[in-house]
């Protein structure tokens, strides 16, 4: 909302300098976005009076004029053809920067003439297009006066965010009330005195009471509309509000002024009476934007017996606007319902000045006054005759009263008001205040001093005590609420974290330490991005683009194209992960992706050649991070089907018990690569630590242990099977010979070639063998690896001769 | 027999010096102290002596014994010290060739804003709460006092889902849904103190806004809660959070539709060799606010949605960009770098994996 300083001075007297009108917006929540004077930039032009103008010796197309400053006559080279002696103009005088092309005026040599300025244009100055010729301002504009005082710009602008819930200060007025309030000088009178009319009054009615509830109409006759006093179009100018004629200007001014959105009809287009009525489905109305609009019947609209000519309280129609050649018009000051408008609106997808200010809720009491302004400044510029006023409907009036316990300003805002200064505070911000007697009154309170508020007309946006609260805080000043030390318990602060938040920091951090780099990518994906996980649950309804359509149903899509951004910027070896939510139908589930491409270890002179990423690298860290995350990893089985995303013979699920897959990794699958552009060998896993199972709290107390006192001993086996036994189904197999003796069983090598039988593979398990009270015997020893060889041979495996 | 016997020695501990090799000196040792050797001999003389020669040659023949024996032994481990040192000098390697690294990994800043945020609220009693990002719009709206036709709905710019749902399906524009949640689960009848941090979303997309960014929602519930203690925890929370003292903030009356008393939150900055530092109060020489913070005291209508009387408990709520947060914080200009994974911006502006936040060491890393 932008207004300038000189129009908040019609509302407001006072004395208060700029710099503090603007301290006092932000300080009672009006926050002031910006401020820029105009005039500021006409610094170094003044009016000046042409004395002489003689031709250049040298051109042609020049002049040489002497110039009056008011201080000093100048000598000025110009080239324009309507100078000449006698005008009076805009002189730039050295030093002054020319607004339209930046460029500094100084002393200069025009075709061997010396010129001490510049005698400007329109154009030049910013103020219109005109470049025919210089300025020509009256005759008796003071010589000598700054350009920027003479024609009034010398007013700064003010702009200021307005909350959705102040309505009223979507109008200059309701602005200069709350300055007021916070002792910026007194609101000055409005003069609402309304413009008698004759006769009987505009043929309007409303018969949509929901939807209008009150429409009011007066008309004038014999206008005529022309240009818009100067002192309007120079305001509507100055906040970015291009005039367009009288009429016009006149409905926008008092919209900016009040906060009060009207419509101007130009009558002689109009067929029969107006009529606020809902919409028939099917009707179509050209909006003043010149877009045609689809209407339905929950929409109010304004129609003669012909057509639509209003979207009520949103846009006019383009058909019944005022031209140049109105002469009859009707000016409507209705009341819209503000859930109305806002449906509409939104249904249209149509914002305007006026549905702005109507879904917020403008003055329901407000209708009579703002017809007779609008009338006035009708009648005052444009002349013609006003006719009678025609009231249909009435506004929803009733004023809201509140029951009020000044204390919560303590209680609630923090700050100790005397109940003296918060009357006055609520007074000078237009409400009513009354000590409330506990006599049957409909807002009853059991406090000491209640208050009985009635809330202005203006003011919907207070609906309780609270509200008044902060009224009274906001004008006294919500700085001078003290802080207050929030009561805390006696002692150490307890620990807060969930198990599952102490899980994703452990998790997070023992990847980073890994050497894995945390990333965080969107959580919504393509769809051809999301296809080969399945595609995703969930689709957006108004994606910002279609790279960001679906929600992610794995890490995976965000990681690998990270991959490939980071490839082609030249990283040599990508190691990403991320900790968060895949979306799918029933849940939003906590996993971790990772995602390793480029190459594990560069070359090197000690390892030789780069060594790219296998499947037992995503292996490695699923098996880490899980033992991190303090999943039973021994329990862990090693299964299949990890998806298409993956190479089907390099991947593999983890799962604690058959069904529950808390892991899936391997190589990525080539298709998949070649989707996401990459290329190289890229592995990948994911973490589904939702489906870890949860820790049993079991306190701090360790398990009792003592290190055994004899020391375990290790003995070698090297197994012959068949190719397609599962090395982990004989290493558990070996493992489970003897649960007591057996501690460790680790595959140290894989052979296959000579001296294997083909179609068979050789594995060597080292077990590791830890004695109890007393030591190994050689026996113990037999007997032990007779049990290993038992085992195996149930896996199918033979010692290898 | 005396010139004799030093004549001996001093030949002897010649060849001995002389020695330049391990088996020349076990040759001087076998031909002087060995069975046969020329010492050996000379003590066997000792056995033919009489009484008075013995006690008179016998010591001098013991001495030529120690003396020999020992230059023999210093003479071996010289040798053994030389033939080490050789070896050793042929091994020598170039020390200055580069070693591998471990590839050193990073935690995402926003990561570790929200554990610092963690840390800093669980010593003034707030615990984190999570709820879901896809969010039905009576948590994200309603029962935040936002109605259908609320305006301030049209300045969420909101994600909506696509398909059949009971209730219209949202991605959640704030995480202000998470302080219903939260107040739901405790059930209406013990205080509340919660942050919630996490991803929120607004169809908005330019240089300062992303359409995901990062939230911290703060709750608290209780009796007797003012707007007084929502500042002192604002100020303890900001002055915890950048580890300054003259932390200097501003509250400016403004309209949540979940608030009321509503405030944003500004901080001041000064300029310190032409840097805005957070810190210090602006009004006193350059500076300036920036606003950080929204927040106010929570609705009764909201209070209500969450199952709590209102006319008992009251409370106040805040809210504050996280990605923000860590700009302010450590210095990133550019929003966007957060969500692109680029590995050069993530190994600069990364974190340590133990670079946990700890109240003792300072939040800060």
């Amino acid at each position: 909302m932008k207004f300038t300083l000189s129009w908040l001075h019609e509302h407001l007297d006072t004395e208060a300098s700029l710099d503090a009108i603007l301290e006092a917006l932000t300080r009672v929540g009006l926050e002031v976005e910006g401020v820029e004077n105009p005039g500021e930039k006409l610094n170094g032009f003044r009016v000046a009076k042409v004395l002489t103008a003689e031709p250049h010796p040298q051109a042609d197309k020049l002049q040489v004029l002497t110039v009056d400053t008011g201080a000093e006559v100048l000598q000025v080279v110009c080239g324009a053809p309507n100078a000449r002696a006698g005008l009076v103009g805009v002189l730039g005088t050295p030093g002054a920067v020319v607004p339209a092309n930046g460029m500094q005026l100084k002393v200069a040599a025009v075709r061997g003439v010396e010129s001490n300025g510049m005698m400007c244009s329109t154009r030049e100055l910013e103020l219109g297009e005109d470049h025919e010729g210089i300025i020509e301002l009256p005759a008796d504009a003071p010589v000598g006066t700054a350009f920027s005082e003479y024609a009034g710009l010398n007013d700064p602008v003010i702009d200021v965010s307005i909350t959705p819930n102040r309505q009223d200060c979507m109008g200059v007025r309701g602005i200069a009330r709350d300055l007021a309030a916070a002792g910026l000088g007194t609101l000055k009178p409005l003069d609402v005195t309304p413009v008698a009319g004759e006769g009987a009054g505009p043929d309007v009615r409303t018969d949509d009471a929901e939807g209008c509830p009150a429409f009011f109409g007066q008309s004038v006759s014999g206008v005529t509309n022309g240009e818009a006093p100067e002192w309007m179009r120079n305001r509507l100018t100055a906040i970015g509000q291009k005039p367009i004629s009288a009429l016009v200007d006149i409905t926008n001014y008092v919209m900016i002024d009040l906060g009060r959105p009207l419509h101007v009809y130009d009558r002689a287009k109009l067929s029969g009476g107006l009529v606020a009525r809902k919409a028939k489905d099917g009707e179509e109305v050209l909006a003043l934007n010149g877009k045609t609009y689809a209407l339905t019947s929950t929409m109010t609209v304004i129609a003669d017996d012909a057509a639509v000519h209003d979207i009520g309280g949103i846009m006019g129609g383009e058909h019944s606007g005022c031209s140049e050649t109105t002469t009859d018009v009707l000016i409507e000051c209705a009341y819209f319902d503000p859930e109305h408008i806002a449906r509409t609106g939104q249904k249209l997808l149509l914002t305007s000045d006026a549905r702005t200010r109507f879904e917020r809720g403008v003055d329901p009491a407000f209708l009579e006054d703002g017809l007779a302004i609008a009338t006035r400044l009708v009648t005052q510029i444009c002349g013609g005759k006003a006719s009678g006023i025609t009231r249909s409907g009435a506004a929803p009036t009733d004023r809201r009263i509140i029951g009020y316990d000044p204390n919560l300003a303590e209680t609630l805002g923090g700050l100790a008001v005397p109940v003296s200064r918060q009357e006055e505070i609520l007074e000078s911000l237009g409400f009513t205040v009354e000590p409330l007697d506990n006599n049957g009154d409909p807002c009853d309170l059991d406090a000491v001093d209640a208050l009985r508020v009635t809330v202005p007309s203006w003011r919907g946006d207070v609906e309780g005590a609270p509200d008044l609260v902060e009224e009274v805080i906001r004008i006294e000043g919500i700085d001078n609420v003290p802080s207050t030390p929030l009561p805390r318990v006696p002692g150490v602060a307890r620990p807060t974290a969930t198990a599952e938040q102490k899980l994703e920091r452990k998790v997070r951090r023992t990847a980073a330490a890994r050497g894995l780099h945390e990333a965080v990518t969107w959580s919504f994906i393509s769809e051809s991005e999301a296809a080969p996980f399945g595609g995703g649950a969930w689709t957006l309804a108004n994606p910002i683009s279609e790279d960001m359509k679906v929600m992610r149903p794995s890490l995976l899509p965000g990681l690998l194209a990270a991959a490939e951004r980071n490839l082609k910027r030249g990283a040599s070896s990508v190691r990403l992960f991320e900790l968060g939510r895949r979306y799918l139908a029933d849940k939003e589930r906590l996993t971790l992706g990772i995602v390793l491409a480029g190459s594990r270890s560069p070359r090197g002179w000690q390892a030789g050649k780069a060594q790219g990423f296998d499947a037992f690298d995503a292996k490695a860290e699923a098996l880490a991070l899980l033992e991190a995350a303090g999943a039973p990893v021994a329990n862990l089985q090693v299964m299949g089907e990890a998806g298409d995303v993956y190479h089907p013979g390099q991947s593999a699920t983890l799962r604690l018990g058959p069904k529950n897959v808390v892991a899936a990794f391997g190589k990525v699958h080539p298709s998949v690569l070649k989707a996401f552009d990459l290329d190289g060998d890229v592995v990948a896993l994911e973490l589904y630590l939702d489906a870890l199972p949860a820790r049993k709290a079991s306190g701090f107390m360790r398990v009792p242990y003592t290190p055994p006192a004899l020391q375990a001993v290790t003995r070698d086996f090297a197994f012959l099977v068949g190719n397609d036994v599962a090395a982990g189904d004989l290493v558990r197999a070996v493992k489970g010979a003897d649960k007591a003796l057996i501690v460790d069983a680790r595959l140290f090598d894989v052979f296959t070639g000579q001296g294997v039988p083909e179609g068979q593979k050789s594995l060597a398990i080292e077990v590791t063998l830890q004695p109890g009270e007393k030591s190994f015997t050689d026996a113990d020893l037999k007997a032990l690896a007779d049990k290993v060889v038992a085992a195996a041979a149930k896996q199918g495996a033979t010692l290898r001769g | 027999m005396t010139t004799d016997l030093d004549q001996l020695r001093t030949d002897l501990l010649g060849s001995i010096e002389a020695a330049t090799a391990l088996d020349a000196i076990e040759a001087v040792r076998v031909s002087t102290l060995g069975k046969q050797g020329s010492v050996t001999g000379l003590l066997k003389t000792l056995g033919g002596m009489s009484p008075e020669e013995r006690q008179q040659t016998g010591p001098r023949i013991h001495a030529l014994r120690e003396a020999v024996s020992e230059a023999l032994g210093a003479r071996k481990a010289s040798l053994e010290a030389e033939a080490l040192n050789a070896k050793l000098a042929s091994e020598t390697l170039d020390m200055t060739l580069p070693v591998d690294g471990v590839p050193a990994g990073s935690v995402h800043p926003v990561s570790q804003v929200m554990d610092e945020l963690a840390e800093i609220f669980a010593d003034l009693g707030f615990a984190v709460a999570t709820g879901p990002e896809i969010e039905d719009d009576w948590h994200n709206f309603s029962a935040l006092n936002i109605p259908e036709t609320h305006p301030a709905r049209a300045m969420h710019d909101t994600f909506y889902l696509a398909g059949d749902h009971a209730t219209p399906m949202v991605l959640r524009t704030h995480t202000s849904p998470v302080q219903i949640r939260a107040m739901k689960a405790a059930g209406g009848n013990k205080p509340v103190r919660i942050i919630a941090p996490g991803r929120t979303y607004r169809s908005d997309s330019d240089a300062t806004h992303t359409p995901m960014f990062h939230q911290v929602e703060g709750l608290v519930i209780d009796k007797g809660i003012t707007l007084g203690h929502l500042k002192w925890t604002l100020e303890t929370f900001l002055k915890a959070f950048f580890e300054r003292d003259d932390i200097v903030l501003r509250l400016r009356p403004s309209y949540f539709p979940f608030t009321e008393p509503s405030a944003e939150v500004d901080i001041g900055f000064t300029v310190i060799n032409g840097k805005r530092v957070i810190g210090g109060d602006p009004t006193k020489g350059e500076g300036g606010w920036m606003e950080v913070l929204g927040s106010g005291m929570v609705h009764s209508k909201v209070i209500e949605a969450g199952g709590f009387d209102p006319n008992e408990w009251q409370g106040f709520a805040f809210g504050c960009g996280i990605d923000r947060l860590a700009m302010l914080k450590y210095g990133m200009d550019d929003l966007r770098a957060f969500f692109d994974g680029d590995l050069r911006w993530l190994k600069h502006y990364g974190f340590s994996a133990l670079d946990v936040p700890t109240l003792s060491g300072g939040v800060g890393a």
